[in-house]
């Protein structure tokens, strides 16, 4: 019994938010790995491209809800969803189109690019604060928990409760169907294919007859859809804002380059490692070692490795550990 | 002739200048706010507060012979001190005359250290409550009209005490405030015989704090106190805390009392209490009134208190009859201290005409003012009680 309670204990607050973080890490991290592949330039912009189809999706919801369209028990944003895509869809050409060609057609350096993108970043981040406002914003309505703590301990008649929100359920299950289609795309259809053979070598795919700028609206049309989808989980998960969102984009980077930059298995390991690293070194035992270890053994201390202060040092220790050893990332990316 | 022609251009110089004078003469007042970063929400309210008694003071016109007072909005993005340094050098080259500001501890620190002292410029801030602020050389330029974390975390421990809480658990946001505010409430709570269970540190601004209410949670305790920021990592911190059933009740200093608190978390954070500055002043209730057609918030946090800075300012100018820092840094606590006749919000037109005839007033103003030590609000805090999603005034302290 005490065990269980143990495990309880750690899959409430270790488990189920960790699972629920790394995978909006994951989503997050593809988007970047993507443009870095197939566009060659590290996306700063890609958090506040986020915040944009996150902020097109709480209009709609709102729209929606106004009317009185909802979705049951799941949050009405999943309504609006494909409307929040579709305007990120459009944003991202429009800003490829108007000025990423540019550099493009002149062949800049990568460095370039980031700066270029930084531009765009703070374009954006004025946008979505210009229209949103800064504050704020909660959307997800519907049923809050599939299981709650206390549901939880009636249930079981253990001493711990164990909650699962809806949105860490919905998240997860959305990042398995999205990765498997994405993976089905990149391998199996030809657009996918020429997207990789770009990636790989521009020159010989442009020989075989690849049409770059197809390959890249291609490539925003997809990066567009995971950085909405990963901002909406990520926003009915927790909330709306966009300072965070804004902030959200160290974590993801550090997940595409632990990955492995370039490489999309190596963007969802990085998510879940981030995620995992940062939540469990800091996590205090004592609550589950009370459980498992004799009476006599009780801890007195609260049993952490390191203050929570130090969580995100963690990940970036990783990451530095990883660039030192395995500079091209766990999964083979590209050397940064 | 000729003289008269000569007379007649003097007369014309002279009122010319007359004339000029009356008019040209401006005070600047800047107002330095974070407008961005962690407390976005709060600052377009206080911004109000500010200009509604600049504007009040330059409707009466009777500020040093009918200056107008002109307001200067800059940034201090709250927790950078590069930005809140640039901000308040660039409202120092614009000719500011006085500053309301800055906000939060931290960058109201480097403010004071890099630009009022070394400048000899006078601040005077609504709400950075850091009690390292208490002993930070100021030359005697830097005064608060919100008292001292170092006061407040007695408060809490008195609350908690009161409700019949022996253990807690304390999170801070990881800047001068949080962590001021939480060292100041473990010890006074200890110095009571209450337990703190763990100390952990929050960031602001990140959305996931898994890490933290994990943490929080193995340690336990009666009561979380979450002594951070209501539109930041504290609203996350609650929220993960309720979502995992690790705690049910919390306590809330003054950074996490405000309307949107309740409306974002929901019903499930009644029965939580805090306190935040504040008396039972009429000021309190008359400011309340004047505020109600404003375009902004009267009731968010600080708002009374910016009203409070920006019109001390203006009112320590009067009574020393000059826009000087130098000169007027002396009058801010004659003008909010006692002896002299009372004022409150709405009456600083009749506060500077007593001014000016030489007499004395002591300023009560939106927060019930009274300056002490080195320059600081007394302290009467507000114990508050989160009420069917509202926050409910339970007494004062």
């Amino acid at each position: 019994m005490d065990i269980l309670n143990a495990l309880v204990a750690f899959t409430n607050f270790v488990g189920v938010p960790a699972i629920a973080y790394g995978s909006q890490l994951a989503l997050g991290a593809l988007g970047v790995t993507l443009v870095y592949s197939v566009l060659r330039f590290s996306n700063f912009a890609h958090g506040d491209t986020m915040a944009f189809g996150t902020m097109i999706t709480i209009l709609v919801t709102w729209l929606f809800q106004s009317w009185g369209l909802s979705a049951g028990p799941l949050p009405t944003a999943l309504l609006a969803l494909p409307f929040g895509i579709l305007a990120t869809m459009a944003l991202a050409l429009v800003t490829d189109r108007t000025v990423y060609r540019f550099y493009r057609t002149q062949k800049a350096k990568p460095v370039v690019f980031v700066m270029v993108s930084l531009g765009v970043m703070f374009m954006m981040n004025g946008l979505v604060r210009f229209i949103i406002g800064p504050g704020d914003q909660r959307f997800s309505d519907g049923e809050r928990f599939l299981i709650s703590a206390r549901e939880f301990k009636a249930m079981t008649g253990l001493r711990e409760g164990l909650a699962i929100k809806t949105t860490q359920g919905i998240t997860v299950i959305t990042a398995v169907i999205v990765v498997a289609i994405l993976f089905w795309f990149l391998n199996k259809t030809r657009t996918g294919k020429s997207m990789r053979a770009y990636s790989d070598n521009e020159d010989l795919a442009l020989l075989s007859g690849i049409n770059p700028e197809r390959v890249v609206m291609y490539t925003w049309l997809i990066v567009a859809t995971l950085a909405t989808i990963a901002g909406v989980l990520y926003g009915l998960d927790k909330s709306f804002k966009p300072f965070t969102y804004f902030q959200l984009l160290l974590p993801i980077f550090a997940a595409a380059i632990v990955g492995g930059l370039g490489s999309p298995v190596g963007a969802i390991a990085g998510g879940f490692i981030i995620a995992f690293s940062e939540v469990t070194v800091t996590y205090a035992w004592k609550k589950v070692l009370t459980y498992i270890v004799p009476e006599a053994l009780k801890p007195e201390g609260l049993v952490q490795l390191l203050s929570t202060d130090y969580k995100f040092a963690v990940s970036f220790t990783i990451l530095v550990i990883v660039l030192l050893f395995k500079p091209t990332g766990l999964f083979k990316g590209k050397a940064v | 002739m000729k003289k008269l022609m000569m007379a007649t251009a003097a007369a014309a110089l002279t009122a010319g200048t007359a004339f000029a004078g009356g008019h040209a003469k401006e005070v600047k007042l800047g107002i330095l706010l974070g407008f961005t970063g962690p407390i976005e929400s709060l600052t377009p309210h206080m911004a109000g507060g500010a200009e509604m008694a600049a504007a009040e003071v330059s409707a009466s016109g009777k500020l040093l012979d009918g200056a107008k007072v002109v307001t200067m909005r800059a940034d201090s993005a709250c927790i950078d001190n590069g930005i809140a340094t640039a901000s308040a050098e660039k409202l120092l080259s614009d000719g500011a005359n006085g500053i309301m500001g800055s906000d939060c501890s931290g960058v109201t620190g480097a403010v004071l250290q890099n630009v009022a002292v070394p400048n000899g410029m006078v601040m005077v801030s609504p709400s950075a409550s850091s009690p390292g602020l208490s002993t930070m050389e100021d030359n005697g330029l830097f005064f608060r009209t919100t008292p001292s974390d170092a006061r407040q975390g007695q408060i809490m421990a008195e609350v908690l005490k009161d409700r019949g809480v022996n253990s807690i658990a304390l999170t801070y946001t990881n800047n001068d405030y949080g962590k001021g505010l939480s060292d100041a409430i473990k010890t006074s709570f200890e110095a009571i015989g209450g337990e703190v269970t763990i100390v952990a540190a929050h960031e602001d601004g990140k959305g996931d704090y898994s890490a933290e209410v994990g943490a929080l949670a193995s340690a336990g305790g009666d009561v979380l106190v979450v002594a951070g920021y209501l539109d930041q990592g504290g609203l996350g911190v609650i929220q993960g805390a309720l979502d995992t059933g690790a705690f049910d009740t919390f306590g809330l200093p003054d950074g996490m009392v405000g309307d949107s608190l309740p409306k974002n978390v929901g019903p499930d954070l009644d029965g939580s209490f805090g306190q935040i500055a504040g008396s039972q002043s009429q000021g309190a209730e008359i400011f309340a009134e004047m505020t109600k057609g404003a375009d902004f918030d009267g009731t968010s946090a600080y708002v009374g208190e910016s009203y409070d800075a920006a019109a001390l300012i203006l009112l320590a100018m009067q009574a020393a009859g000059s826009v000087a820092p130098a000169d007027y840094a002396s009058k801010i606590l004659d003008v909010a201290n006692g002896p002299g006749e009372q004022i409150n919000p709405g009456e600083l037109g009749k506060a500077l005409e007593i001014l000016a005839a030489g007499g004395e007033i002591d300023y009560q103003g939106a927060t019930g003012v009274e300056l002490i030590g080195p320059g600081e609000s007394a302290g009467s805090y507000r114990e508050i009680e989160i009420k069917d999603g509202a926050v409910s005034t339970v007494k004062y302290r």
